[in-house]
């Protein structure tokens, strides 16, 4: 299909957000074991940067509406649609991290009870705790807005939800060790070896949605398409020559070679050599390296989403191989 | 016995549908000044048209020549029993009438996002360019109900516009239908019922009348003139009914 803009952009940025989240608390639970007197800064200023992410994300999605003034009715059908659910628990994702940032910056982190006697549990860690599933169910969300379309083979499988889970935690800790490096620095180093370990293994994930849909075969043809089982079927005219809706949506109009491409430079820009830039920033405590690393994995992760969305091939395609 | 729910749908007949193209302009047509809002055409006599449409009328062709088969095929809203658009729309504007199965958009509260186009394989989902809304078939509901219309004029546009009658109208649950005669009788189908969406549209198929006439078929056997011999043949020279009557 043609991949939009805004929803590349929505996509990935709030991945980048809420996987800054994940990171954020992560750092606390860092912190907490290791007994590192956090600077609030990082967490407040982090959650921050959450939020301007967040932010930037809904505002792109506002370009993929026709009728964006209508937009807040689209939590009404919860129920049944992943579209009204990712509506509905994006706003709480970011009650949540205000709530975090709130609570780092009024210093509430004295504890008021302890969890199996032994750990000291305070609003930081139970707002951030909270935070977290609501980031993960966002991931789960967005997702299945795509995961459940059956009617895009390459989308229908439980690795799309996988990999916007783990490309959208990776590129958040690579943001995260970015942000480190003002406010704490002692932390970069455990932010860019685990933004390392996520990308490489949101690498292995996304090779192996891509060893998938290039393994995959169509099962329905022309012959169940419109109900003539002759072996020997090909379309003469859809039906008209102007543009329709059907056609600018569903089809891209690169070539593979494009594509072939698109891909080759986002599996290098948004895996490989960010991990490479992670692994020696925080080896050697360059900073220039992480500074590199992030603004190229979210340039490969953005390619890497255009591409999911190039990639994947309608079955109402089949009613479209002809013009006249 | 339960009974069933009306589901109104298309029966369409591949086997005289000839591609006149009748149905998609009578649907425009009565659709672009109907209750549904225009079906807008965007720069339509520029280098670039486009436009909305409910309905279209593809071509396709079996076999290789000389043995080809030309294969009309009208292509509109499936109205399906089951069907994927409703349950992802976010806001609830499209939806499934419980009255009588026409599955529509309520275009004041379309966001218009695609997802149901999306989830539509047929394909049968148009993104008003204009209004910024989805739009699809709508059985023509704001004129099957309209009781200023003469009775036999309460179909829809497409159906009433076919000059060959290859597109069918009615409730496919009732067993005394023409629609659901139709699917019966005549080998209805519908269109990939794999997706388990349940289509309420459905297809004739195309078929030839052929007559098989075996070789001792083409003469009679029981012939009273083999039986009883032929009679003489009159000879060259003996008058003939001008020679008799020319007076």
């Amino acid at each position: 299909m043609k991949p939009a803009l805004s929803v590349v952009l929505l996509t990935t940025l709030i991945g980048v957000g809420q996987g800054m989240f994940l990171a954020l608390f992560a750092g606390q639970t860092y912190a907490f074991f290791h007994g590192i007197k956090g600077d609030h800064s990082f967490y407040v200023n982090g959650s921050l940067v959450v939020m301007g992410f967040m932010a930037v994300g809904l505002i792109a999605s506002i370009f993929h509406l026709g009728r964006p003034e209508r937009g807040w009715m689209s939590a009404r059908q919860w129920r049944t649609s992943w579209l009204s659910r990712e509506v509905i628990v994006l706003p709480l994702f970011m009650g949540m991290t205000t709530l975090y940032g709130l609570a780092h910056y009024f210093n509430w982190t004295e504890s008021f009870t302890y969890l199996w006697q032994i750990l000291p549990v305070d609003l930081t860690a139970v707002i951030g705790g909270i935070g977290i599933l609501v980031s993960l169910l966002l991931f789960l969300c967005t997702g299945m807005i795509y995961a459940s379309v059956r009617f895009f083979p390459e989308w229908a499988t439980p690795l799309t939800v996988i990999n916007y889970t783990l490309m959208g935690t990776a590129s958040g800790f690579t943001l995260c060790a970015v942000h480190s490096q003002y406010t704490q620095p002692d932390f970069t180093p455990f932010f860019a070896y685990w933004a390392a370990a996520l990308t490489a293994l949101a690498l292995v994930m996304r090779l192996a949605s891509l060893m998938r849909n290039s393994r995959l075969r169509q099962k329905i043809g022309l012959q169940q398409a419109i109900g003539i089982r002759h072996p020997d079927l090909r379309q003469n005219t859809r039906g008209f020559m102007a543009g329709s809706f059907n056609i600018k949506e569903f089809f891209h109009g690169h070539s593979p070679l494009f594509l072939k491409g698109a891909k080759r430079f986002f599996l290098l820009s948004g895996f490989l050599v960010p991990i490479l830039l992670l692994v020696l920033g925080g080896f050697s405590g360059n900073e220039s390296y992480l500074r590199l690393a992030f603004p190229l994995q979210m340039v490969g992760l953005m390619v890497e989403r255009w591409f999911f969305f190039a990639q994947a091939n309608h079955v109402q395609n089949l009613y479209y191989q002809a013009i006249a | 016995m339960k009974q069933e729910k009306i589901q109104l749908a298309l029966v369409i007949d591949l086997n005289v549908c000839v591609g006149c193209h009748g149905c998609v302009t009578s649907c425009k047509s009565w659709n672009s000044s109907g209750s549904g809002g225009p079906m807008t055409d965007m720069n339509p006599y520029g280098s670039e048209p486009a436009g909305t449409f409910f309905n279209r009328v593809q071509t396709f062709e079996a076999g290789a020549f000389p043995h080809t088969e030309t294969i009309h095929f009208p292509k509109s809203c499936l109205h399906c029993e089951e069907p994927p658009c409703v349950a992802c729309c976010p806001t609830g504007a499209s939806y499934k009438r419980d009255e009588d199965g026409i599955v529509l958009v309520n275009t004041d509260i379309c966001i218009g996002c695609k997802y149901c186009a999306w989830n539509c394989p047929y394909g049968m989902r148009e993104l008003d360019a204009k209004e910024r809304v989805m739009k699809k078939c709508t059985l023509c509901v704001d004129r099957i109900y309209d009781q200023n219309l003469p009775e036999s004029e309460r179909k829809p546009a497409c159906v009433l516009a076919c000059p060959t009658q290859a597109r069918l109208f009615g409730d496919i649950n009732d067993p005394n239908s023409e629609a659901s005669r139709a699917i019966r009788e005549s080998g209805g189908y519908a269109l990939m019922p794999e997706w388990g969406t349940k289509p309420a549209n459905h297809y004739l198929p195309r078929h030839k009348n052929l007559f098989r006439v075996r070789q001792d078929e083409l003469v009679r056997a029981d012939n009273p003139l083999r039986i009883e011999g032929a009679p003489t043949p009159p000879a060259q020279d003996s008058p003939s009914l001008d020679d008799s009557t020319s007076w």
